[in-house]
């Protein structure tokens, strides 16, 4: 079976600062989201069950991509399709599922699609469903536990109240949580060999795009503002003879009236 | 007269975005609908009616039986389309957020999830939303004709339920059986709780090295009156709390008028959570940690140390 896994490259999130308020992202690593390595993670693991498995990693960003698909292929997807022309830069969710979805036709050959339940920076979980309402799959969302038997897939969905167990015919799209397992990391030594691995980088014009049906000027949504809230502590930090830094806890937040009932 | 449309699959969260929904199409000059949909519906109609309603479409098919979120996708856009809705906002549960775009894709729409503010302005939503991992809130709008919002749950309050009625209008539905068939379900069992609304909250992370040592913990949340909250990894890695107690980002962003931290070294996903905090304490053994900066006041020191003296100068007095 095929299994085309869709990675999003974003800034790791704990190299970011702020500055009046305003987010710096330069300085920050290009990484792929915590729940697109579980969907990749999860590729591999039934590759590893599933004779005659094949993963593709898809990817949509900028020519970085083609250094940080390398961890992917050295844990084991087999091939990378890039989506780096400078054309799909700012993409919305919409515009990245219409590109993700034109290059998974082109892919052709597919049983399983593979996405996070949703980013790491903007977490709207818009991709997977967009792509396979698209693409005219079912979906499952939310996937804890996942389990091919033959052309069926059986998933444990993570509700709010419950766990829901569902079957469903492949092709499907489905989308991961993150508990559904732990991403291995990559070897140097497989990293030095990723590079033999077949990657393809398709422009916008090989999926058939024109310049103003994709990236910002495709964009059926607008940022306005991105702001860090604003927020002051007080910062007063007790250290020392444990005693003394509980007592002076204590009074002060009696003094802030937060106590009691 | 184009119309804003409500749906919930839980008639409590769809009830607070129809009552404030009558600002918005008042702004707007739109008609106010919600739809009903299942494979049997029931007498609620008349609750949308009290909340503010002009319509409530009854949605009635054997393929909506279940939450099949493609066929409930199928059955608002063939509502949204006949009937002229342009806006649909949907609570974002964990059923809405995944239906809203595919509605949207159905519809060529913009959509955005998990807004935490919606308003109105030059004619148009203004939605807020937490991006780049909570670090900053967004202002966005949607620039297609139709629009796709959720919205956090507990966003706006429910209003006050008026004498009024409206129409109702049975949907003319056309939808094929699901595909996806649900073949088992089990019950997320442990008790119910409302960190939202927590006066006193103790949150506990990583720096608990034990499940066992938790109970030095509830002895501390007890003596506050407090309730007690968790980070990410506690409740979905290790499983120790229910997920009902996860604050932040991913979990419940909470507003009490007292936090205490423990063993949490303050990262973004869990710092929102404790935003609405009054007075945020922190108790952590490395001075370095990030929790400190976004804390009122702070304990350096060991936990297990700290929480027992802690609980101890409380009963105290």
């Amino acid at each position: 079976m095929n299994i085309v896994v869709c990675l999003k490259l974003i800034p790791d999130l704990k190299y970011i600062r702020v500055k009046d308020r305003k987010p710096i992202l330069e300085g920050a690593p290009l990484i792929f989201g915590d729940m697109d390595r579980n969907a990749l993670e999860e590729a591999i693991r039934i590759k590893e069950k599933v004779e005659g498995t094949k993963v593709i990693a898809l990817a949509l960003g900028s020519s970085k991509l083609k250094e940080t698909i390398k961890a992917a292929l050295a844990i084991g997807a087999d091939e990378a399709v890039l989506l780096t022309d400078p054309l799909f830069a700012d993409s919305d969710t919409a515009g990245t599922a219409k590109a993700l979805a034109k290059a998974i036709e082109k892919i052709k050959t597919y049983d399983l699609i593979l996405c996070g339940e949703g980013s790491t920076d903007n977490y709207s979980g818009q991709v997977g469903p967009r792509l396979a309402e698209i693409l005219g799959l079912s979906q499952i969302t939310y996937v804890r536990k996942l389990e091919v038997e033959g052309k069926k897939l059986r998933a444990v969905r993570n509700m709010e109240e419950s766990f829901e167990v569902v079957e469903v015919e492949m092709p499907a799209l489905v989308t991961v949580a993150t508990e559904i397992n732990q991403p291995r990391l990559a070897l140097l030594k497989d990293i030095l060999k990723a590079g033999k691995k077949p990657l393809q980088e398709w422009k916008a014009a090989d999926l058939g795009f024109s310049a103003n049906e994709i990236g910002a000027k495709g964009a059926v949504r607008e940022v306005v503002s991105n702001l860090a809230p604003e927020q002051e502590r007080k910062q007063v930090v007790f250290e020392g003879e444990l005693k003394d830094v509980v007592e002076n806890l204590f009074n002060a937040l009696m003094k802030e009236g937060v106590l009691g009932r | 007269m184009a119309e804003l449309l409500v749906f919930s699959e839980k008639t409590d969260l769809a009830f607070e975005l129809v009552s404030k929904s009558r600002e918005f199409t008042a702004a707007l000059n739109m008609g106010l609908a919600a739809a009903l949909l299942g494979e049997k519906v029931g007498a609620e109609a008349e609750e949308y009616f009290a909340y503010g309603a002009d319509r409530v479409y009854i949605g009635e098919n054997p393929a909506l039986a279940g939450f099949d979120v493609e066929s409930y996708a199928e059955a608002l856009y063939q509502i949204v389309q006949k009937n002229n809705a342009k806006i649909l906002l949907i609570p974002s549960t964990k059923r809405g957020k995944e239906l809203a775009p595919r509605v949207a894709q159905k519809l060529g729409a913009g959509c955005i999830t998990d807004a935490t503010a919606v308003e109105v302005k030059d004619g148009n939503f203004l939605i807020s939303r937490y991006a780049l991992g909570g670090n900053t809130v967004a202002g966005e709008v949607i620039k297609t004709g139709h629009k796709v919002i959720t919205v956090m749950p507990k966003t706006f309050e429910l209003g006050i339920r008026e004498g009024k009625t409206g129409e109702v209008v049975k949907a003319d539905l056309n939808l094929r059986a699901p595909r996806v068939r649900v073949v088992g379900r089990q019950e997320k069992v442990g008790e119910k709780v409302n960190l939202e609304e927590a006066e006193i909250l103790v949150c506990v992370g990583r720096g608990v090295e034990k499940k066992e040592d938790l109970g030095m913990v509830e002895q501390l949340a007890k003596a506050l009156g407090a309730e007690m909250g968790c980070t990410k990894s506690l409740c979905t890695d290790y499983q120790w709390l229910s997920e009902d107690r996860l604050v932040g980002l991913s979990g419940k962003k909470t507003n009490p008028r007292l936090v205490i931290s423990i063993g949490i070294s303050g990262q973004i996903q869990y710092a929102v959570g404790i935003r609405g905090a009054r007075i945020a304490v922190s108790i952590n053994k490395d001075k370095q940690a990030p929790i400190f900066a976004i804390s009122d006041y702070g304990i350096v020191g060991n936990l297990y140390d700290v929480v027992p003296l802690l609980t101890e100068k409380l009963k105290s007095v």
